[in-house]
């Protein structure tokens, strides 16, 4: 009961869905907008889960006084004066939420990101040798791109008459090798799915409880 | 200069963040942690005016009772916590992987195959010169040449040896030419993030540009 249940369940959860998938009718497609609906009520719940396990670390660093625990201090006093500001006082435009969001939030993830160019552009230049033809053709293609995106490049390609190059790069190699890997990738899902349906990918029932 | 304290804050968390540039130190441990805290307390208020609001208090007040019995299911998450109990938490978790891979397979193979298949497919009319440029032309044959070379290099089944090697090889060039596209985008998604945020500095802050 305890894994034949949920095993069971899920193969039936399965079924039903890709047997509406196929039936047009609207009687259909309420089941589809319901079972959507049960799903996200269903995981609100799980949002506990994920604030317990966060809270739990980061206590459990200060209660015993772990190195560095100031910082986890500062990560729950965060998360606690975060959602009391939006509870008090709203989280409509121009509110005090919004503007933590907009100069604290929204600032350092653009800074942190950004921060990351500089890591991309020095591994690059560390690792990016052309010692063979594919590395080569991977190297030239990335400077292409780079290249042709900025005003210099573009006025470059605009004299050599190659304004579209980059374009029908993307359009087309681009898309080709991409369209390959999305086909792998959508024939790799079902597939996956299939395993989980089927019972054949147990991973999920974890190990609490046999 | 501004005069804008909600300026003078974002200012400081970014050079927080680019003192990393330099070495890890405790205003980058700081910013960071501070940033994960907001984050996270943002999404509290967020998530319960977006989803528990509409999807959970507003379909009871109406009285559709019938949300209790995902919501019941969705409690069961929390049996996670108590590891006497923790097996009831694959119940919800077969609820969610079982329809979600149900409604994933028919998804996926519209989505990710049959439609990705259609856009490779070559027509008379993207062949014939009168209707469709020359450039677009060699582009279709491109791509389709490119989606069944990448296709091949991604079938492991049999050996790449004789002429599967050889045409393998080609879906090699293919993969390699998408990977410099999409590391030349990314490179300058992330250089344009930093612009901003030196925009941010020199004219929000310094004022020192139009």
């Amino acid at each position: 009961m305890r894994r034949t249940g949920p095993l069971k369940l899920c193969l039936i959860g399965g079924i039903v869905m890709i047997i509406q998938f196929f039936i047009p009718h609207k009687f259909s497609k309420n089941f589809f907008d319901g079972i959507v609906s049960w799903l996200i009520v269903s995981a609100i719940p799980a949002l506990v889960i994920g604030y317990y396990s966060i809270s739990h670390l980061h206590l459990n660093k200060i209660k015993r006084k772990k190195e560095g625990f100031g910082y986890s201090i500062v990560t729950l006093s965060s998360i606690v004066i975060m959602a009391f500001i939006g509870f008090m006082w709203g989280i409509e435009e121009n509110s005090l939420f919004m503007k933590i969001y907009q100069h604290i939030q929204m600032t350092m993830q653009a800074t942190m990101f950004s921060l990351l160019g500089f890591y991309m552009a020095s591994a690059a230049f560390r690792s990016f040798k052309a010692r063979t033809p594919e590395a080569t053709l991977l190297l030239v293609v990335a400077l292409v791109v780079m290249f042709g995106r900025v005003p210099i490049g573009e006025s470059v390609f605009v004299k050599l008459r190659l304004p579209n190059l980059i374009e029908w790069i993307l359009m087309y190699p681009n898309m080709a090798a991409q369209r390959g890997i999305g086909l792998g990738v959508g024939l790799g899902m079902m597939a996956t799915s299939l395993k989980i349906m089927l019972g054949i990918e147990r991973g999920w029932l974890g190990g609490t409880g046999k | 200069m501004s005069h804008d304290p909600w300026i003078w804050i974002a200012v400081f968390f970014t050079f927080c963040i680019f003192s990393f540039l330099y070495k890890d130190n405790p205003f980058y441990r700081f910013a960071e942690h501070l940033l994960i805290g907001v984050a996270l307390g943002y999404q509290l208020p967020i998530f319960w005016k977006n989803v528990v609001g509409p999807k959970v208090i507003l379909p009871l007040q109406n009285h559709e009772y019938w949300l209790i019995i995902p919501l019941c299911l969705g409690f069961l998450w929390l049996a996670r916590l108590i590891p006497k109990y923790a097996w009831l938490s694959r119940w919800p978790m077969a609820f969610s992987l079982g329809t979600g891979a149900g409604i994933a397979i028919p998804l996926s193979l519209q989505a990710s195959v049959f439609r990705q298949m259609q856009g490779t497919m070559l027509t008379k009319a993207m062949l014939s010169p009168s209707i469709t440029p020359v450039i677009h032309i060699i582009g279709n044959i491109v791509m389709f040449v490119g989606v069944i070379t990448t296709l091949i290099y991604f079938y492991f089944s049999v050996k790449h040896v004789g002429a599967v090697g050889k045409v393998a090889r080609v879906g090699i060039w293919y993969i390699m030419l998408a990977f410099g596209a999409t590391f030349g985008y990314t490179v300058m998604a992330r250089v344009s993030l930093l612009i901003g945020r030196f925009q941010f500095l020199l004219h929000d802050w310094l004022g020192v540009i139009d």
